[in-house]
């Protein structure tokens, strides 16, 4: 099961809204996350690689989050399913969607992107695992299945390095960037994915609360760059950097 | 290599920097390119998206996709170089852009001419030369896939929709553009035994040299439209050679060469259709011909467009930003109409085609004669609003300008299609 998430396009030009209650998204260019693109590429990898029989991508959102299913379908996953709602929703209710799928889907691998680059959360796939209680290997660089024995290898990208886990499945991994690099849709895959299933259902069937827990207080642009300041001295510089930014 | 790496890095890296809403602007080189994609991609949603169905929108989110990231950071590069991306156009082919309007049957992806229209305009964004090859390597793929026997189909078209195999047409000659039909390149009838002896010589051939499969059009017969017949001839028959790569103005990232057929003998079975068809088999190719030309016309303009309004943003003059002069305002808001009307034509001929109207013909005529010219001269506006920087090489303005300057003499010239109209004006509406 790969979650995907329909994002701000990573090219767009974005813009705070004058009230400061977010990002304006009239008339913007969204697509699937990109690492959610990778964590795709990736189930489809273990399909071909016989570590799966069926790629299964459920997205939450409104109407357009199917746009984002279709790609999935268009890249080579099996069947899509759509969580319909066109509530804000939080990575903790997206995690509590996502559970309530999994129990219902039975995978043996969950796959998500490490992080979505609208909201930079990077809590899904964790808080995911822990609603499953099953085990977590976020920050994938390399995955590696074994169907037989159940279980998975996997290579997170960590602060000290790369930590290499071995985890029982079925298990929760989020993709990091260097996991895979995803494939375009062939157009001929385009036009295949309109005969795959693309099924919706909605928090209310699933069983699901997905009341935010978190207030948005203020969005606002970062601040506009000042001028640089030339130093005359090193001694300068260390005054500057522990008096005035108060770094040091 | 390369492209995966910009794939990887260009693209991922700079997703975090896009999205806190932090830029720097600088035209420089590839560079360039790479920097009005990221600009491109907020304009295109805004040209008209919604006449395109949902399969559309995808295959051009897939076209720019593959523009961007695998076309544009190379094509200041390739020009320079004059270095034609086989690599690459194997890629194209990979996604299904060999064969876009060949049955599914033999590799291709089965769409149809709007669609196509949709693919070239959004690839010639990312490179003009290369997107126009694919159109022409189309072009001869659709030719075998419409009239030719099934063992020709599943000899060549395999090849031809993965680009394994590259194509090039062969019509103009050196004595003969425009006055296509009087072409004199012989295809004689051997004595005795099948097949013909090919005797002549063919100029500005697209791809010559390189290509492997070429589609010839040859005098069987009689004087005029109904002596000609079509052949396909492979690279490494004897007698067939070729010239050296032309010097052009634009459209470096292609060779251009004469092919010249010394005793070229083929086959029966490499005359694609029947003796006499060959004139009308070339005419009804270039009527699609004309729109991905059309089509790549308007990918062209787009970016230059795009490129301008981006300059214009961050340029200042007399203390304002250019683009707060009402005279660069309304020079982009006639560019804007003026690849938007182009757009509109060169679809609506293309839809047009695929619905075997009786309007095709003059409005692919129509939709090449408007798009080339105007759009040409929306790369030449970008330039000047670029000021001196616009004739500078390390701007990519005046490469998209050299490169569509050939659109209005190519695929019939412009002068071409206005008989072409004329007859056709005359055909539909006598007066």
């Amino acid at each position: 099961m790969v979650a995907v998430k329909r994002v701000l396009d990573y090219t767009a030009r974005v813009r705070v809204k004058s009230d400061k209650t977010g990002v304006d998204l009239t008339n913007v260019k969204m697509s699937m996350n990109p690492f959610c693109e990778i964590a795709v590429e990736e189930a489809i990898r273990v399909r071909e690689a016989k570590g799966t029989d069926e790629v299964v991508a459920v997205s939450i959102g409104p109407r357009q989050a199917a746009d984002t299913l279709r790609t999935a379908l268009a890249m080579g996953a099996d069947r899509a399913l759509h969580v319909h709602t066109d509530a804000e929703v939080q990575p903790l209710a997206v995690a509590k969607l996502l559970a309530a799928v999994a129990r219902q889907e039975q995978p043996q691998l969950v796959l998500l992107g490490k992080q979505a680059i609208d909201d930079d959360s990077n809590q899904t796939g964790q808080m995911l695992a822990g609603l499953l209680g099953w085990p977590q290997a976020t920050f994938a660089s390399r995955l590696e299945l074994d169907a037989a024995a159940g279980t998975a290898l996997v290579t997170r990208e960590v602060d000290g390095g790369l930590e290499t886990l071995r985890v029982t499945l079925p298990a929760v991994v989020t993709s990091d960037l260097r996991l895979n690099e995803p494939r375009y849709a062939t157009l001929p895959n385009i036009m295949k994915a309109k005969k795959k299933l693309l099924a919706a259902t909605s928090p209310e069937e699933l069983g699901v609360d997905v009341a935010p827990r978190l207030q948005t207080l203020s969005v606002e642009e970062p601040a506009k760059r000042k001028g640089g300041v030339m130093v005359a001295s090193a001694a300068e510089l260390v005054d500057k950097l522990r008096n005035e930014a108060k770094v040091i | 290599m390369l492209a995966a790496l910009a794939r990887a890095t260009g693209g991922r890296l700079r997703s975090s920097a896009a999205a806190l809403g932090t830029r720097t602007f600088h035209l420089t080189g590839s560079t360039a390119a790479a920097e009005a994609a990221e600009a491109q991609c907020a304009a295109t949603q805004a040209d008209a998206d919604f006449d395109l169905t949902e399969d559309q929108r995808q295959f051009k989110q897939v076209a720019a996709t593959f523009a961007r990231e695998e076309l544009a950071p190379f094509s200041a590069e390739w020009d320079a170089k004059h270095h034609f991306p086989v690599e690459t156009i194997k890629r194209a082919a990979d996604l299904g852009f060999g064969g876009l309007y060949v049955g599914e049957d033999m590799g291709g992806a089965g769409l149809t001419r709007l669609d196509a229209a949709i693919v070239f305009e959004s690839l010639s964004w990312g490179c003009v030369p290369t997107a126009a090859f694919l159109s022409i390597h189309n072009m001869v793929a659709s030719v075998v896939d419409r009239y030719g026997t099934a063992r020709q189909r599943s000899m060549y078209l395999p090849a031809l929709t993965s680009a394994e195999h590259l194509a090039s047409y062969c019509l103009t000659e050196p004595g003969s553009g425009s006055d296509a039909v009087a072409l004199k390149m012989t295809a004689k009838r051997e004595a005795g035994g099948g097949g013909y002896v090919l005797n002549g010589a063919k100029a500005f051939i697209s791809g010559g040299g390189v290509s492997d499969v070429y589609l010839v059009m040859a005098r069987t017969g009689q004087a005029g439209p109904k002596g000609i017949s079509a052949f396909l001839v492979e690279k490494g028959t004897p007698g067939l050679s070729f010239g050296k790569p032309e010097l052009k103005l634009g459209w470096n990232a292609q060779p251009t060469t004469a092919v010249v057929f010394d005793d070229v003998r083929v086959g029966d079975d490499s005359r694609v259709g029947q003796e006499g068809e060959g004139f009308k088999i070339a005419m009804q190719a270039l009527d699609g011909g004309r729109i991905n030309i059309g089509a790549c016309s308007i990918g062209g303009a787009q970016f230059c467009l795009d490129s301008a309004r981006e300059y214009t943003r961050s340029r200042q003059a007399f203390g304002s930003p250019v683009s707060h002069f009402q005279a660069t305002q309304f020079r982009i808001a006639d560019m804007a109409t003026t690849v938007q009307a182009s757009r509109l034509m060169v679809r609506h001929a293309a839809a047009a085609l695929d619905a075997r109207s009786p309007t095709a013909t003059i409005e692919c005529a129509m939709a090449k004669r408007f798009a080339t010219d105007s759009c040409y001269n929306v790369t030449n506006e970008a330039l000047q609003l670029l000021g001196g920087y616009g004739y500078l090489q390390e701007y990519p303005i005046e490469r998209y300008m050299r490169d569509l300057r050939v659109h209005s003499i190519l695929e019939g010239t412009n002068e071409v299609m206005r008989i072409i109209i004329n007859r056709e004006l005359d055909r539909l509406d006598p007066k």
